[in-house]
């Protein structure tokens, strides 16, 4: 059973608003409805599997943040249906829902929202207290939570005194400690310096190694989106490609993907399987081996201090295909018309 | 031109209408409160009257210069020795003149009113803060509460209550309640919008959300609200001397009768030092919420 699931979900601010949901099935483009009536959300299908980390990369205005409440009923859809682990939110009464919320999704916001005037322990043992666990049971496991997330030098400091990315640690321990399948990450490191939003990338990687968690993380940022994320969805509205971050890379599905895609570091997301070209008949046992899921820029030197091609193997060390200079330049090139990469380049 | 306008307006409008009724409704609406609800007024007069005398004879229960320590010792307590040495200074000032008595007397009233005033405002601002419609409704109710001239509210009161020291408590929280009410619903709008919806998204209740969440970030603004209430409550103790409301008012209002200038300022001397005690003490103590603390921290 998929974690999350939803099916044509719609979500239509303003006043006609399932009148314009008819339209928009109809047929009618997001700029041509009605005045005073936004499409925040069109037309989302898709499930997430248990353990996977979902990405939902969009400009502001694409509707993600609408997205992403829907999926822990804060905002209820125009039409269509969120089920989280087979439960459908539209069936819950308020109670129910908040019940939901307190044992089976947490939350991570962009700005933190932390209680100022509550210690950091205070404020990561918030969930437990709402779920109703004594002070010395929750504050034990606000603790434990606290160091997962490496803050066990700070449980007693309030929220000013931390920076931001450790306040952000904070956020993430509060979510940890309520203890649900499901985590909802709304933009939680775009507010971040740069370096500390990768290290708190690379500690979220770490994170779900430990916990897998299913995680829908919400973003503006592709690199962040291809870093991160099982499965980027790619969303104006409706979603415009949903795949891996190779696949899109890749295969940009239309002009708006191919443009984010433009700006992204290959490199760093390619792996050698993904750039590799077939065998062929050579005789391969000379060559220099790599394995599938070494990124193209640690490729750059075994290819040049080898004459011979690099041979992809996967984990047997069975062989799966060559990485030659060729291949890797030919893989930055993003695809734009078909046949255009095979053509040989012209002389200047 | 505006000669026949003028006519017009007479002819047409003027004319026709009768006297403006709405001062003779309310007089009428006073007159038949008064007989309909009377045992409710009487009782309301005998609480506020025990709340008054027992406050005021606790106060004068001890010798004025055991008192002054102690305000002294309060003011450390909610600020810090520097207040206190100031405050301790003041109020052996209110003690040197000879309105110790009268002085605690208007204490011990604006202590009742503006506990009552603020007892009242803080569940109306949460309603206001929570309902627009409600916010809406209030504003000018609140706004005709703090503008309508104090003294024009006396009299129905006086007429309710008989005169003597409870109308001028009643009229005193009518006039000094407003800031308590626009302070407290400002204080809950503010907060930041994030972080109810974490609670929220936590699965907290809205009770637990108001509770656990929004009062107690907006407990700063909801004391600068208290701050407010007290200080309006004082202004108008004075006022409410004129009507038999004793303390600090009468002799201000007796001394304007004979134009004794020693006497006047005396007493005007005792409200300002008595007004710069309140102050300072529930600024202070508005200082040490958690919340004002700790953004003290992150400066």
């Amino acid at each position: 059973m998929p974690a999350i699931e939803v099916e044509s979900l719609y979500k239509v601010f303003g006043k006609g608003a399932k009148g314009a949901v008819a339209q928009l099935k109809a047929g009618v483009p997001r700029d041509e409805l009605p005045k005073g009536v936004t499409a925040a959300v069109i037309d989302h299908s898709w499930a997430i599997e248990p353990g996977e980390i979902f990405v939902v990369m969009g400009l502001s205005g694409s509707g993600k943040s609408t997205l992403i409440r829907m999926l822990n009923g804060l905002i209820k859809p125009t039409s269509g249906t969120v089920r989280i682990g087979g439960v459908e939110l539209g069936s819950l009464s308020a109670r129910e829902l908040r019940r939901l919320r307190r044992e089976k999704v947490s939350m991570v916001f962009q700005h933190f929202a932390l209680l100022p005037h509550r210690t950091v322990v205070e404020n990561v043992a918030f969930g437990l207290e709402i779920k109703g666990l004594d002070k010395a049971a929750r504050l034990e496991r606000a603790r434990e939570a606290v160091e997962l997330v490496g803050l066990a030098d700070h449980v007693d400091k309030l929220p000013a005194q931390l920076s931001g990315g450790m306040k952000q640690r904070v956020g993430l321990a509060r979510a940890l400690a309520a203890d649900t399948e499901v985590l909802l990450m709304d933009e939680a490191f775009s507010a971040l310096d740069p370096l500390i939003r990768q290290e708190m990338q690379d500690q979220l990687l770490d994170l779900q190694g430990k916990l897998g968690k299913t995680i829908v993380f919400i973003t503006h940022d592709l690199n962040e989106a291809m870093r991160i994320g099982d499965r980027i969805a790619i969303c104006d509205g409706q979603v415009k490609q949903l795949g891996t971050a190779e696949e899109i890379l890749m295969h940009p599905a239309d002009e708006y993907v191919a443009e984010f895609t433009a700006d992204v570091d290959r490199t760093r997301v390619l792996t050698a399987e993904a750039v590799m070209e077939p065998c062929g008949t050579r005789d391969t046992s000379e060559f220099t081996t790599v394995e599938s899921d070494v990124p193209v820029n640690e490729l750059y030197e075994p290819v040049l201090n080898s004459k011979a091609p690099l041979l992809v193997v996967d984990d047997n060390a069975d062989p799966l295909g060559v990485v030659t200079p060729r291949s890797i330049i030919k893989s930055l090139a993003p695809e734009r018309e078909s046949g255009d990469a095979e053509q040989e380049p012209q002389p200047a | 031109m505006i000669e026949y306008l003028r006519n017009w307006f007479w002819t047409y409008v003027w004319k026709p209408l009768p006297d403006m009724p709405f001062g003779d409704w309310m007089e009428t609406f006073i007159r038949w409160a008064r007989d309909a609800w009377a045992a409710g007024f009487d009782a309301v007069d005998a609480g506020l009257e025990f709340l008054y005398l027992h406050l005021a004879d606790g106060l004068l229960w001890l010798p004025s210069g055991v008192m002054v320590l102690l305000f002294a010792a309060a003011a450390w307590a909610a600020r810090g020795w520097k207040l206190g040495v100031g405050i301790g200074l003041g109020m052996f000032v209110v003690a040197w003149t000879p309105y110790w008595e009268q002085t605690m007397q208007t204490l011990s009233m604006v202590l009742v009113a503006a506990a009552i005033a603020i007892l009242l405002a803080i569940p109306l601002g949460i309603a206001a803060a929570e309902s627009r419609t409600f916010s809406a409704v209030a504003r000018p109710v609140l706004d005709f509460m703090q503008t309508l001239p104090a003294f024009v509210y006396l009299i129905p009161v006086v007429m309710l209550f008989s005169v003597g020291v409870v109308p001028g408590i009643i009229a005193t929280i009518i006039f000094a309640m407003p800031p308590g009410v626009r302070l407290t619903e400002l204080g809950l709008r503010q907060v930041d919008g994030e972080v109810v919806e974490a609670g929220q998204a936590f699965g907290a209740s809205p009770a637990r959300i108001l509770v656990r969440i929004k009062l107690p970030l907006a407990l700063p603004t909801i004391m600068a609200g208290l701050n407010q209430v007290i200080m309006l409550a004082l202004s108008m103790v004075v006022i409410a001397g004129l009507v038999g409301g004793g303390g600090l008012g009468a002799v201000i209002s007796g001394s304007l009768g004979r134009l004794d200038i020693a006497a006047g300022f005396n007493a005007g001397l005792a409200v300002v030092l008595l007004a710069i005690l309140l102050d300072r003490v529930t600024q202070g103590l508005s200082d040490r919420t958690p919340v004002a603390r700790a953004a003290r921290l992150a400066r």
